[in-house]
This record gives structure tokens, C-alpha cells and sequence, in this order.
């Protein structure tokens, strides 16, 4: 199995971090992957996004152009990505930076508000993890252990007083995210 | 699952496999999309654990010089850069190959000219291949593929550096640099000792001992009766280097009808739009060159006489097709595909062009 | 030179004569009578230096301060691009031959990779304060514990005769036939007293090697530069105020005189620092 996915979104808004933490979850899981980001001045500001590639075999292109699953977090991602998904494939949504919703019938739309969530959650750091868990819950490419597991590799051991922390939006996300049609 | 198997980035990849293989200095200028080598390098902090020295030169034209003195030394350094900056180390890249010094240079290509763009492209290779600082020189070339393959090539670039007494370089781009795969680092290795550096490089500038005359690295020879003769005995060893280190991967070749002919990221891609056309039970191919100087002519001269057609997909406007179309002399079809100025091409758009231009 | 030494009763100029005339050859060249040789690190090479170059003076300096630093092993010396290009045929230590103004970065390298050896530069004018400005400001800046020789003849010896960025003004060269025109080609830099604001710097002195006692106090300053270069003090630079008369069109007496007259007032011998 191959999963093909772009993450997409403003600057700032932890999409390639995401994106590293999935990867290395697949890590984690034995997977192959590979992870090729929009690099340059789209981080500080502009649009940022990730192409995660998670699969059972060695990978070959790092870059593809038709997606399985593309999670987008603002309008600009939407337009870019939504007619990019594979007939059959998943668009993953977040209900404040998306004002006019997917309209493809011939993918599976979730939404999740996780920018609100964050702000309930009064720590807009997590909003990544929040997405994540979302996302995991939609198509579970990978186990919450090995996502745990990602996420202590990836981050600097300095900052690992915070996986409770990210734990908690992870499992948060699962439980927001919603399918809409 | 090995402990030693990370995610990490192409250029990330580049600084830990250098600490690891007992590199002694490194010397580079930041640039886009390269400067996660220098950043990862600064918080390794090697120079507190291996002794290794990391330095933020002034200049591209600075760091290469100082490439210079320290190969003149006899140690194992290296610079990095992109596109524009290599512009600049030519001069040092020139002196380097007229002094016979080893050293690895690493260009992370960006589109060009001039400044260009931050994207990833192949359009250096020309300047990588054929020359690009004056004189008559050739630069050993290494093309990876893969974040596993840019850690390897530290190792083996150095090795053949010192090898032949040439400076080395690894010819990647903004694509291969910038994303993340799994890795397994190379072993640690113990940097030489000054004993040692004087046994294995007794050309070494590291002051003049009684037992023997002074080591001068210079590249003036103001006899032209004799700097031709500094000239031969360069191309005598260019000529065993061709003998000796050619290097290419064939993918599914052996019951090809057609080649792609592709090198480092663009054979990346190339990958997928062959499982594309053999899901299509089209019999393709894939040549990928690993050394791009010396190249790999005489395995693509022996499949001009087996398939019907070679695509050479490159991310620029045609330069490695022109040694692929004089290893191949006309035998068959030999065709390009590339996007410039930083774009990639898709898998789908390889494979239109393939049946666009080689099938019909 | 060679004369009869005697250190209970010194000999006068004309009894040395008269001694040296009853001597036969093998009597002459006996180490008991030798008291100035060539230091052993200048070999026999004959040198492409036009007669009167200030050059030649300085490379045996160098050699003898080496010599008297217990330095032979230990040190790598730069060449430049520019008249002292060859300078590695003539004192037998190591040398790497740098590009046109990158001796400083070149010498950088050595130095921090090999932290025990003596690294020094040598370097003309226009190598080290026109086309390699920025290598010699960041080297200083960095406080490389290297040395660098600095010859200032005011004017490009090795390509015959251009200016330098250190041409005086109205100064004749082939590039400027009608004197140099500072509103056209800017005032000569005085990269020394640039240089010298440089926390990196450790010690800056301007000299000359016109006459034997500016040899002398010259010789002293490169000991301490190099002095300096081993206790890891920092950058040191010397100045060496000096004639091209091939390029100055002058006969070496006359090239003398005029760089004392027009030199000296512009580039003022002495030190600028030292720490």
C-alpha cells in the first residue's frame, strides 16, 4: 500500500513539521517514505506545503502530482490541491481557513475545526497535532504508538516534556474530525 | 529496525556523513538551497568531538581557497554551495585541478542564470562536466539520487579525490537537498593524524622535514614546454580515472525496448513514469549515470545496439543528451525532455513526452 | 663577504685588506673567518628580482628569522600572485601558491588545521588591498594567528608597471601615463591604518629596507609577527615600504631616495599597533 499526500497551508502553521512527524511515524512502522517540501520564502509567510509518501515498497518519484490524501488548512492550499486528489481519494479541511468549502463529489471530504479547537485548547502550537489526529483517524496509514514514537524522533529530546502535551491534540483531532458527504 | 536508520534531509545528510567519515574542514557561505549543510554542521559542533573545523567564510570565493590551503596540506576538506555560488569557486576549482589537490565540492543546483531561482535544476551540469573554471581539466562527478546516496558520496567522493589527486564534486540539486528520507549514516571514522598525512600524502604541505626537498603546490609553470608536459600527465590520469571509475545503475533493462536516460532527481521521477509505462506494457528502461564525469558512454553505446529509443530527461534545456547522443553516434533515436528555471516534471508529463517523442 | 675576525683585536678596514690579500682561497673560506652567510634556508637559485628590488632583502629576512625561530619544520609559507609569485623558488620551506588575493583565506586554512605550524602570507599591494581586500580584512577580523608580509611599492611590478591602489597621486604608471588622477581612480588606501581598527589585529608596523638599519628594525618586526603567529595572538602585519625602480623608471639609488621623499610621507614607518 501507497499513500501519496500533500499537506498544504500558511507559513507558520506547522505543515512541514506535521508532515516530518508523519513520515517518521511510517519510520516507526517499517515503512518507506519520503518527505519533499516547497522550500524558500513560501515558509516565512506564504503557502507552505509537504509531499509525504508512505509505502510498503521502495519509493520512486519523491514528487507526484495526483494525490491520495491532501490536507489543507487555507483557501489558497484548496484551490491548489483539490482537483490534484485521485477520484477516490480524501480532502482533509480546517473549517477556519477555509471559507468556501471543497466541492469534488467524487473524493471523501472531512472537515475539521482544528484551528478552533487549538484556540479552546488555549495553545495554537498544537494545531499540527490536532490536524494529525484528524487525519490518522480518517485513514489510519499508521498507529498512535508509532506516531508517539515519530514524534519523540523528531523532536529535539529538550522539547520531549511537550508529547503529553501533543498526545492530548491527537487524540483531540480524532475525535473533531467529521466527514461531510 | 537499525538504530541508526533517520529521517533526515538531503543536505542534513551531507554535514552528518562528512563529521562521520573523519572529514577535517569544512568551509562554505550560506546559500538557498544548501545552508542546512553549514546550520547542521554549526550545531553538531564537531570541532569539539572529531576536531573537525567548520568555518563561515566570507565569500564563496573565500571558502574555496581555503579548501585550497587546507588540501595543500593534506587534509580531507570540503566546501558546498549552489548554483551562483559555484559561479564564484570556479577560479578555486581550476587551481585545485592545476595543483593536483584532492577536495570535495558539493553544488546543491538552483535554476539559473544569474541569480535565477531557489528551485531545484540540472543546469549546472555542463559547467560541472565540461569545465567551467579555464583550463583543461576534469572534475570526478557524482550524481545522487537519493538522501542515502548524498551520504554515501561524502565517503566515496573523498575517496577517489585523494585517490587520483582531483578535486571531486557532488552534483545535486534543491530536490534531493531539501527532502527527507530514511538514511543510515556511515560509520564513524577516525580523522588521520599528522604522522599519518604525512605517510599517505608526502606532498603535503606541512613544513619541510631534513629528509626531504620542499613540498610548493603551485600551478605556474611559466615553460609552456613543460606545463605541456604538466598538461599530459593530467590527461593520462583522466584517461585511468575513465577506465577505472565509471559508474551507472540500469533498472529494468534488461528486456527494455526504450531507455530513459536520466541522472539525480530527474532519474527519481524517471522511476515512476517507467512503472507507469510498464503498468501500460510499454518495455522501458531506466540508465541512470552515478559518475557524471567520467560518463558512462560505453554501456549506452552498448544499448544504442539493443532498444529503439532513448528519452534523456533532465531537469534543463538539453545538456547530458549531447553525451548521450555521442555515445549513441546516431544508432538510434535520441530525443529530451526537461523543464527549466526550476520547475520539476511530473511522472505523467515524462511519459507523454516519452510516447510524444520516442514511440510515434 | 668574508674577512679574518679577530674579537681581542679588532682589525681596521685596511689591515683586513692586507690580511685578506696574504690569504690563499682554502684560508679565505675556513669557517673560523666567515662572518656573514647567506641563511641555509636560501638556496642557490638565481633570483628573477630586477637588481635594487626591495624583494630579495625581505625573503632573507624571512629565511633568517625562520632560521632563528627553530621554525623550518613548521612552517608553510603563501606566495601571491604579483612579483613574489615565485618566492617558493627561493627559500627551501613549503610552500602553496595562492591566487591572485587569496593568500589570506588560503592561509587561514592551514593555520586552523594545523594549529602548530607557522603560517605566513606574503603579499604585494595590489594582492592584498585591491583584488584581495576582502580575504585580508576578514582574516584580520577573524584574528587568523597567521602573519602577513605586505610589500607596498605603489605599483603592479610583475605585469609591468600598472597602479596600485597604493599609487600616490599624480604617480606615472603605464595605467595612469598622466599621473593618477585620485577624481578618476580614487586616493591611494592606507589599508594598514584600515587594518589596524581590527580587533583581530595584534600587532601593525609599517618599514622599510632601504638602509641597514631599517633592514634591522625590519627584521625585528617580521620575528614578532611570526612570534605572534605561534602564541596564537592574532593577525600580524608588516609593512614593508619598498622600491620598483624598474617600474618607477628610477636607478635603485635614486628609487630610494624618492620613496623616502614621497613614500614615507604617505605610508609613515612605524608601528600602528601592538598589543
Amino acid at each position: 500500500m501507497t499513500y501519496e499526500i500533500v499537506i498544504s497551508g500558511f507559513g507558520g502553521q506547522g505543515v512541514l513539521s506535521m508532515g516530518k512527524i508523519l513520515a517518521y511515524s511510517g519510520i516507526m512502522e517499517g515503512k518507506e517514505v519520503s518527505w519533499f517540501p516547497s522550500y524558500g520564502p513560501e515558509q516565512r509567510g506564504g503557502t507552505a506545503n509537504v509531499t509525504v509518501i508512505l509505502s510498503d515498497k521502495p519509493i520512486s518519484s519523491p514528487i507526484v502530482d495526483k494525490y491520495d490524501i491532501a490536507v489543507v488548512l487555507n483557501q489558497p492550499s484548496l484551490e491548489k490541491f483539490e482537483e490534484k486528489v485521485k477520484p477516490g481519494g480524501i480532502i482533509i479541511y480546517d473549517g477556519y481557513g477555509i471559507y468556501n468549502p471543497p466541492k469534488r463529489k467524487d473524493v471523501d471530504i472531512y472537515k475539521i475545526d482544528a484551528m478552533d479547537e487549538a484556540i479552546n485548547m488555549n495553545n495554537n502550537k498544537v494545531f499540527n497535532m490536532i490536524v494529525l489526529g484528524g487525519l490518522l483517524k480518517a485513514v489510519p496509514i499508521v498507529q498512535l504508538e508509532n506516531v508517539m514514537e515519530g514524534l519523540k524522533k523528531s523532536l529535539p529530546e529538550r522539547y520531549h516534556n511537550l508529547l503529553p502535551m501533543n498526545k492530548e491534540a491527537i487524540l483531540r483531532g480524532m475525535e473533531i474530525i467529521r466527514q461531510e458527504n | 529496525m537499525s538504530e541508526e536508520i533517520v529521517l533526515m534531509k538531503g543536505n542534513e545528510a551531507i554535514a552528518h556523513a562528512a563529521i562521520r567519515y573523519g572529514v577535517d574542514g569544512y568551509f562554505g557561505y550560506p546559500i538557498t538551497p544548501q545552508s542546512e549543510i553549514i546550520e547542521t554542521l554549526m550545531e553538531a559542533a564537531p570541532w569539539e568531538t572529531t576536531g573537525m573545523v567548520v568555518l563561515q567564510a566570507e565569500s564563496e570565493l573565500a571558502a574555496i581557497n581555503m579548501v585550497y590551503g587546507g588540501a595543500a596540506s593534506g587534509k580531507a576538506v570540503m566546501t558546498t554551495s549552489s548554483s551562483p555560488g559555484i559561479s564564484l569557486k570556479q577560479e578555486g576549482i581550476s587551481y585545485l585541478a592545476g595543483t593536483e589537490l584532492p577536495a570535495l565540492i558539493v553544488n546543491v543546483q538552483r535554476g539559473g542564470p544569474g541569480l535565477g531561482t531557489i528551485q531545484p535544476s540540472q543546469s549546472d551540469y555542463f559547467q560541472t562536466v565540461k569545465g567551467g573554471g579555464h583550463g583543461d581539466y576534469r572534475l570526478i562527478t557524482l550524481a545522487p539520487n537519493s538522501v542515502q546516496e548524498m551520504a554515501d558520496f561524502v565517503g566515496l567522493g573523498f575517496k577517489l579525490a585523494f585517490k587520483y589527486r582531483n578535486p571531486a564534486m557532488i552534483l545535486t540539486d534543491g530536490a534531493i537537498g531539501q527532502m527527507m528520507e530514511k538514511v543510515k549514516l556511515p560509520e564513524f571514522r577516525r580523522r588521520r593524524t599528522e604522522q599519518e598525512i604525512r605517510e599517505q600524502c608526502p606532498w603535503a604541505a606541512l613544513g619541510k622535514t631534513p629528509d626531504r626537498k620542499p613540498n610548493i603546490h603551485t600551478s605556474l609553470e611559466l615553460d609552456p614546454m613543460i606545463m605541456e608536459k604538466n598538461n599530459e600527465r593530467f590527461q593520462a590520469k583522466y584517461r585511468e580515472i575513465e577506465k577505472n571509475e565509471v559508474r551507472y545503475e540500469e533498472i529494468q533493462c534488461e528486456d527494455a525496448e526504450y531507455l530513459f536516460v536520466a541522472f539525480g532527481s530527474a532519474a527519481r521521477i524517471c522511476l515512476k513514469s517507467m512503472e507507469m509505462a510498464r503498468e501500460e506494457g510499454i518495455k522501458v528502461g531506466l540508465l541512470r549515470p552515478i559518475t557524471l564525469w567520467p560518463f558512462p558512454s560505453e554501456i549506452i553505446r552498448e544499448y544504442a545496439e539493443k532498444v529503439k529509443g532513448m528519452l534523456v530527461v533532465e531537469l534543463n534545456a538539453g545538456q547530458m543528451v549531447e553525451d548521450v547522443r555521442l555515445a549513441v553516434n546516431g544508432k538510434v533515436k535520441v530525443e529530451h525532455y526537461g523543464r527549466l528555471g526550476g520547475i520539476v516534471p511530473t511522472p505523467d508529463a515524462i511519459l507523454e513526452a516519452f510516447k510524444e517523442k520516442i514511440i510515434e | 663577504m668574508v674577512c679574518r675576525r679577530n674579537r681581542n683585536s679588532p682589525l681596521s678596514c685596511l689591515s683586513i685588506f692586507k690580511t685578506i690579500t696574504n690569504m690563499n682561497k682554502n684560508e679565505i673560506v675556513s669557517p673560523e673567518n666567515i662572518v656573514y652567510k647567506k641563511p641555509k634556508l636560501m638556496n642557490d637559485n638565481e633570483m628573477h628580482y630586477c637588481p635594487g628590488c626591495s624583494h630579495g632583502v625581505v625573503h632573507k629576512i624571512i629565511a633568517e628569522v625562520i632560521e632563528e625561530l627553530g621554525l623550518e619544520d613548521k612552517t608553510i609559507g603563501i606566495a601571491p600572485v604579483g612579483c613574489a609569485v615565485f618566492a617558493y623558488n627561493y627559500i627551501d620551506i613549503d610552500w602553496v601558491e595562492a591566487a591572485h588575493g587569496r593568500a589570506p583565506a588560503v592561509a587561514t586554512a592551514i593555520k586552523r588545521l594545523n594549529p602548530d605550524k607557522m603560517v605566513f602570507t606574503y603579499q604585494g599591494d595590489g594582492d592584498l588591498a585591491a583584488i584581495g581586500t576582502a580575504e585580508t580584512i576578514h582574516a584580520c577580523n577573524r584574528g587568523e594567528n597567521i602573519a602577513i608580509v605586505f610589500i607596498n611599492n605603489a605599483i603592479y611590478g610583475m605585469t609591468g608597471g600598472q597602479m596600485a591602489p597604493t599609487t600616490l597621486p599624480d604617480m606615472i604608471t603605464s595605467t595612469t601615463p598622466r599621473g593618477r588622477d585620485v577624481r578618476m581612480t580614487g586616493n591611494p588606501i592606507k589599508i594598514l591604518d584600515m587594518l589596524v581598527q581590527l580587533d583581530g589585529v595584534c600587532f601593525a608596523t609599517r618599514h622599510s629596507v632601504h638602509t641597514a638599519s631599517a633592514v634591522k628594525k625590519a627584521k625585528k618586526a617580521i620575528k614578532h609577527a611570526f612570534e605572534n603567529a605561534m602564541a596564537g595572538k592574532g593577525t600580524s602585519i608588516v609593512e614593508i615600504v619598498s622600491t620598483c625602480n624598474a617600474g618607477w623608471k628610477m636607478t635603485p639609488v635614486e628609487a630610494n631616495n624618492w620613496m623616502v621623499e614621497n613614500m614615507f610621507p604617505a605610508y609613515p614607518p612605524g608601528d600602528l599597533k601592538n598589543v
